[in-house]
């Protein structure tokens, strides 16, 4: 297949943002009339030196109610530094609901309830004398939807979780610190000369990144991502799974996705969630990316990533 | 090439077509608007069409004479004015504080099932008729503020405004009566109908702030103290200074109360403090009784400038209100 799409695909897409993705390509599965377009995978790049970062993340018999509902039923799951978890599932089956346990904002939800144990480097974060604001401090979280403080500017956004945890930075350091995360989000080159701007007054993909870069200043040892390319196009879908590649040997990242593709492309281990009818979510398989997308144990996984779901 | 249908490349009349009952709904409600919209104007030029015949007989000094002594026929409204400012920025002065942790705590640190009770309660100090709010303040307020009174002057008299003339709080007897009936005490009780008024305001603009902003801060490891400085007070900015403004003009508008309070004096010096003072809707509420006619066509001028006030007042407030956080800054 050529490099360049033809005129034709060109056409099918947006022409404004095709001509300067070109690795953006469309495809047309046979017996299907839909237009896909994907995305290649993100170059992954080799350990670094100095070892792999992050912590690690166990989660042990989950159970979650939103009041008398009970919408997850014990799920365990352990994940490892250096290794990208995707959460897959269909809408509604607890998934984003399990990431939201994981830096407890679940409970910031009136009348969320949960059990089990959820161990950050084995200690679990639900334990007596756990302070809410150093597990979130640890676990960082990016959103579905971007979410960056609209009137604040760019280097204020960046810099938003040192001043609202109190992290007291010298300028020199800091100014060092904003630009290593907003590098490391892959948004650097892009703001470099307007970090004065706000941070509302980015497009939507520029704004994820920049959420991303937000949750990387205050150094993290796990990032939550909790849908985040789905309002995004695809050459800021591309750059986000670049970023996740870049930061997977720094902090364990967990993401959640409805992007089978997606899935495939940016994790190496997979957790497949499934709610029956009326009944609360769990894990039905979890395992290598690669097993779960080409040798699937479940049938109910195998219909799933197959996009046999009904 | 397409071959041109019209002729002219004018923009067309967009008007689509109405229903009936569309258009009888919107010629009733335009109807209502503009009824409430001509009855504020009329009230406006009644009040300003007693400017003629005072102005006539007092002259320019109406604006500039403090004393208001009909027998003698002096009549001005300066102290008035200057009295109805006082009288309500004080009472913002202790309401604003009051009414924005009120609107904080009700909003994001009160628990959920208490938040209805609590903002009811807040509402329902609105619903209390100020004559209520005179009596507390004359039987129950001025009898502890008197106090506390004595004591600003006490240690902050070298300052002007804390100066009580003649109520040496030294003396072996304090000369109270020098602390009672005063400005300052009238603004207590005025306060206490600022705050459900601002408090509404402050409370609704702080509950929308967007709940995915709030999360933003949340998940950073914010504290709720962190959420509302970094999310909040940005996102309600316009509805703390609206909601302020909202207040203060119900201060400035504030009659019986004040009337209740405040014993009557026409000096232009600003002694809150200190016994006496004046407003002008109390001014009002004490001379149109014996008023002849001229003279009240001077107590409804001075309503007149009230209504003025008010209505700068109330229009910059709807106005810093109404301006939402939208445009640029927000959504792109």
């Amino acid at each position: 297949m050529n490099d360049r799409p033809t005129l034709a695909e060109l056409i099918e897409i947006q022409p404004s943002s095709a001509p300067t993705a070109p690795t953006v390509e469309v495809i047309r599965p046979s017996g299907s009339s839909a237009t896909v377009t994907t995305i290649a995978p993100p170059a992954q790049r080799p350990v670094p030196s100095q070892g792999i970062r992050g912590a690690h993340l166990d989660a042990v018999d989950v159970s979650a109610w939103f009041g008398p509902k009970k919408v997850l039923e014990r799920v365990s799951l352990s994940m490892e530094p250096g290794v990208v978890t995707a959460l897959i599932g269909p809408s509604g089956c607890g998934k984003s609901t399990f990431l939201r346990i994981l830096n407890r904002m679940h409970e910031s939800v009136p009348g969320a309830q949960l059990a089990g144990e959820v161990r950050l480097d084995g200690v679990d974060i639900y334990g007596p004398g756990q302070r809410l604001t150093d597990t979130r401090k640890q676990v960082g979280m990016v959103f579905q939807k971007p979410n960056p403080f609209p009137t604040m500017s760019i280097v204020d956004n960046v810099a938003a979780g040192l001043r609202l945890t109190g992290t007291k930075i010298d300028r020199h350091a800091r100014a060092e610190l904003i630009e290593r995360c907003l590098t490391r989000a892959g948004l650097w080159t892009e703001v470099r000369d307007r970090l004065g701007d706000a941070g509302g007054a980015l497009s939507g993909g520029q704004q994820q990144r920049l959420c991303i870069a937000r949750a990387l200043a205050v150094e993290p040892s796990v990032l939550l991502m909790d849908e985040p390319c789905s309002a995004l196009d695809p050459s800021s879908t591309r750059r986000i799974e670049e970023t996740i590649a870049e930061l997977r040997y720094d902090v364990t990242i967990i993401i959640v996705t409805h992007n089978m593709q997606q899935a495939a492309r940016v994790s190496q281990q997979s957790a497949f969630f499934l709610a029956e009818q009326g009944q609360p979510g769990g894990v039905v398989e979890a395992g290598e990316t690669e097993r779960i997308f080409g040798d699937p144990h479940d049938r109910r996984t195998a219909d799933y990533v197959h996009g046999r779901f009904g | 090439m397409t071959v041109s249908l019209h002729t002219a490349d004018l923009p067309r009349s967009l008007r689509p077509a109405r229903s009936r009952g569309d258009r009888v709904f919107r010629f009733g409600v335009t109807g209502v608007g503009v009824f409430v919209l001509v009855i504020v104007g009329a009230i406006g030029l009644f009040l300003g069409a007693q400017l003629v015949p005072t102005l006539r007989r007092y002259g320019l000094h109406f604006f500039t004479q403090n004393q208001w002594v009909p027998n003698r026929n002096i009549i001005g409204v300066s102290a008035a004015v200057l009295g109805t400012v006082e009288v309500a920025l004080i009472a913002l002065l202790i309401a604003f504080p009051l009414a924005l942790a009120t609107a904080l705590y009700i909003s994001e640190y009160a628990p959920v099932r208490l938040r209805s009770l609590l903002t009811s309660l807040v509402d329902l100090m609105a619903a209390v008729p100020s004559i209520v709010y005179g009596v507390w303040g004359v039987f129950v307020l001025e009898p502890h503020a008197k106090f506390i009174a004595r004591w600003l002057a006490e240690y902050a008299g070298w300052f002007p405004l804390f100066h009580v003339a003649g109520g040496d709080p030294h003396s072996a007897s304090w000369p109270q009566s020098r602390y009672v009936a005063s400005a300052f005490i009238a603004s207590l009780a005025v306060s206490m109908m600022v705050i459900p008024l601002a408090c509404a305001v402050m409370r609704n603009v702080f509950s929308q702030a967007p709940l995915h902003e709030r999360e933003a801060a949340l998940a950073l490891g914010a504290t709720r103290w962190g959420v509302v400085r970094s999310v909040v007070l940005p996102f309600g900015r316009a509805g703390i200074v609206g909601g302020t403004m909202l207040g203060l003009g119900r201060a400035l508008g504030e009659t019986v109360a004040v009337l209740l309070i405040i014993s009557p004096a026409f000096d232009l010096s600003l002694h809150p403090l200190q016994t006496g003072g004046i407003t002008i809707s109390s001014l009002i509420a004490n001379g149109f009784n014996e008023a002849t006619s001229v003279q009240l066509s001077a107590l409804l001028a001075a309503g007149f400038v009230l209504f003025c006030m008010t209505l700068a007042v109330n229009t910059l407030a709807a106005m810093i209100v109404n301006r939402s956080r939208s445009g640029a800054a927000t959504e792109i």
